[in-house]
């Protein structure tokens, strides 16, 4: 018997994942057999790559902590390789890449030694002041400060902020709860995910008055607000389970995930309309690349972490 | 013995770097030959062009696959030459001619009698980074032999990026691979030139590519 790292509540909440996941496949075979005037296509690769996430998700949560803070290595890995791929770079910034990339497997290994102050300034005082030097090595000039803003906004969103959900993970159970950092990584992740789809249901549904139509032409204030106060409420059901917040703590963590899970979103949309691609990458059928998909999770990782971690621990 | 060990090398190796060091978007990949012969024609850039392509190519076609490379570069010293010959399986052609009356593209030739696939770089040699340069002719003479064998035109992208000529350390890009319409060498050399040229700037304007200075 393979025994497990996280407790029965998270085991539950899982469950409840796949059960969610069950209702959407039949609701879109629903849908394919009585309009099957309209395509579906798309909505079939989403729902297919849910079940992929999911399925890789629960194996990286349930084994040991080990396993997710490698899991979530080689998310920031994938991500960052996305996001050099698809933006301008300079020929002479090969070797600063590749810097830029070992500053992966460090970041996690603060949190693997669970070295707080390490893993808070690593990224913001020491790669920060490190990128520049290796490029006045190189010597290259031009495009130098445009070169240094580019990969260090990528490693502060993609390696930085995304390591805030491993150190969650290696948070300790308190007395209130005993799910402990895994608990506090599924409600987050569950949420900023489920804000994503609610947000576009509202606005498909109701969808009337644009919010922000420079950056993101389909985005309403009706899909936010429905998002917002979907979530809002989601986080007060399942909070008692995962986490050892009060209802009050947990209206305010429903709605610092869901509006700030909504400006990450803009924030990645933004950065692709201002390359001109459509989608980040095709890793995952029907959501584009893996930027499309933790894009709200760069901005809720770091505000859900820090807002737990200042009222817990 | 060395079936085993080139099985082991792209299956294991190569797979595992392409994968999670490179990873690949590969654009119509239906259109790959189904079995030989065959000529897949690429531009060149990078050591990892072949690596990539023969990675595309299903298991069972890795034995009959061949890159055809230069003697000259490969063939230089004994241990880089047991290497390429056994392990990456090239298929060695020479790039200068020493009698007039030779054909450098015999050793293709005999290979595609024999149904091989051959991975062709009509460039010549990896030019610089991600820049697209004419074809040579070799491929047209070749084709214009065989007019019975698909070549399949296919165009690289960001291999230059993670390892470019004169370069030792790789460094990671998600890399495009856009697999063309394959073409028959039946209406003449120039006309395959024109086609073929045609059909890899069609592929280039497929996708959007981040700017590389």
């Amino acid at each position: 018997m393979i025994s497990l790292s996280v407790g029965n509540n998270v085991l539950w909440s899982l469950g409840g994942v796949y059960a969610i996941l069950v209702i959407a496949s039949l609701i879109s075979l629903l849908l394919k057999k009585f309009r099957p005037e309209r395509s579906f296509t798309e909505l079939t690769q989403r729902i297919r790559s849910w079940w992929v996430m999911a399925t890789i998700f629960t194996v990286a949560m349930v084994f040991s902590r080990n396993v997710s803070l490698v899991f979530f290595g080689f998310v920031s890995f994938l991500a960052l390789k996305e996001y050099f791929s698809i933006i301008p770079t300079r020929r002479a910034d090969r070797c600063v890449l590749f810097w830029a990339y070992l500053a992966i497997p460090f970041q996690y290994s603060w949190v693997y030694q669970e070295s707080y102050g390490m893993f808070i300034i690593f990224i913001p005082v020491y790669i920060f002041l490190l990128l520049p030097l290796r490029m006045v090595i190189v010597g290259e000039t031009k495009n130098f400060l445009h070169a240094v803003g580019v990969i260090h906004w990528g490693l502060m969103t993609l390696v930085f902020s995304i390591s805030h959900l491993a150190y969650l993970i290696v948070l300790p159970a308190t007395e209130s709860s005993e799910t402990g950092g895994a608990g506090l990584v599924l409600f987050l992740v569950f949420l900023t995910q489920l804000n994503d789809v609610a947000q576009y249901v509202w606005g498909k549904m109701l969808g009337k008055h644009k919010i922000i139509p420079k950056v993101s032409p389909n985005k309403t204030w009706q899909g936010f607000i429905g998002g917002v106060a979907t979530t809002t409420l989601l986080s007060v059901l399942i909070s008692g389970l995962l986490t050892p917040m009060s209802i009050n703590m947990a209206i305010a963590a429903g709605l610092i995930i869901s509006i700030a899970g909504f400006i990450g979103d803009v924030t990645i949309s933004a950065l692709k309309r201002d390359i001109g691609v459509k989608d980040s990458g095709s890793l995952l059928p029907g959501h584009g690349g893996i930027l499309d998909r933790i894009d709200s999770l760069t901005y809720t990782a770091p505000l859900f972490f820090h807002f737990i971690y200042y009222f817990y621990y | 013995m060395n079936q085993l060990l080139r099985f082991i090398f792209y299956r294991v190796i190569v797979r595992l770097v392409v994968l999670v060091v490179l990873g690949l978007n590969v654009r119509h990949r239906q259109k790959l030959p189904e079995n030989g012969p065959a000529i897949l024609v690429a531009n060149h850039n990078s050591h990892l062009d072949t690596m990539v392509l023969m990675t595309l190519l299903p298991p069972r076609l890795l034995s009959i696959a061949q890159p055809v490379a230069a003697v000259d570069y490969f063939l230089r010293n004994p241990l880089l030459a047991w290497f390429a010959l056994k392990v990456v399986g090239i298929l060695p052609i020479k790039r200068e001619r020493e009698n007039r009356d030779d054909d450098p593209l015999l050793p293709c030739y005999e290979a595609l009698a024999k149904k091989q696939i051959l991975i062709f770089f009509p460039e010549g040699s990896r030019g610089e980074p991600e820049k697209l340069s004419d074809f040579k002719g070799g491929i047209a003479r070749l084709s214009e032999k065989f007019p019975e064998v698909p070549v399949i035109p296919i165009l690289l992208h960001g291999l230059g990026k993670a390892l470019p000529k004169g370069e030792l350390l790789p460094v990671p890009f998600f890399c495009d691979v856009f697999v063309g319409d394959a073409l028959f060498g039946t209406a003449g050399r120039t006309t395959f030139m024109r086609q073929l040229n045609q059909r890899m700037k069609q592929l280039a304007g497929e996708g959007t590519f981040a700017a590389w200075e």
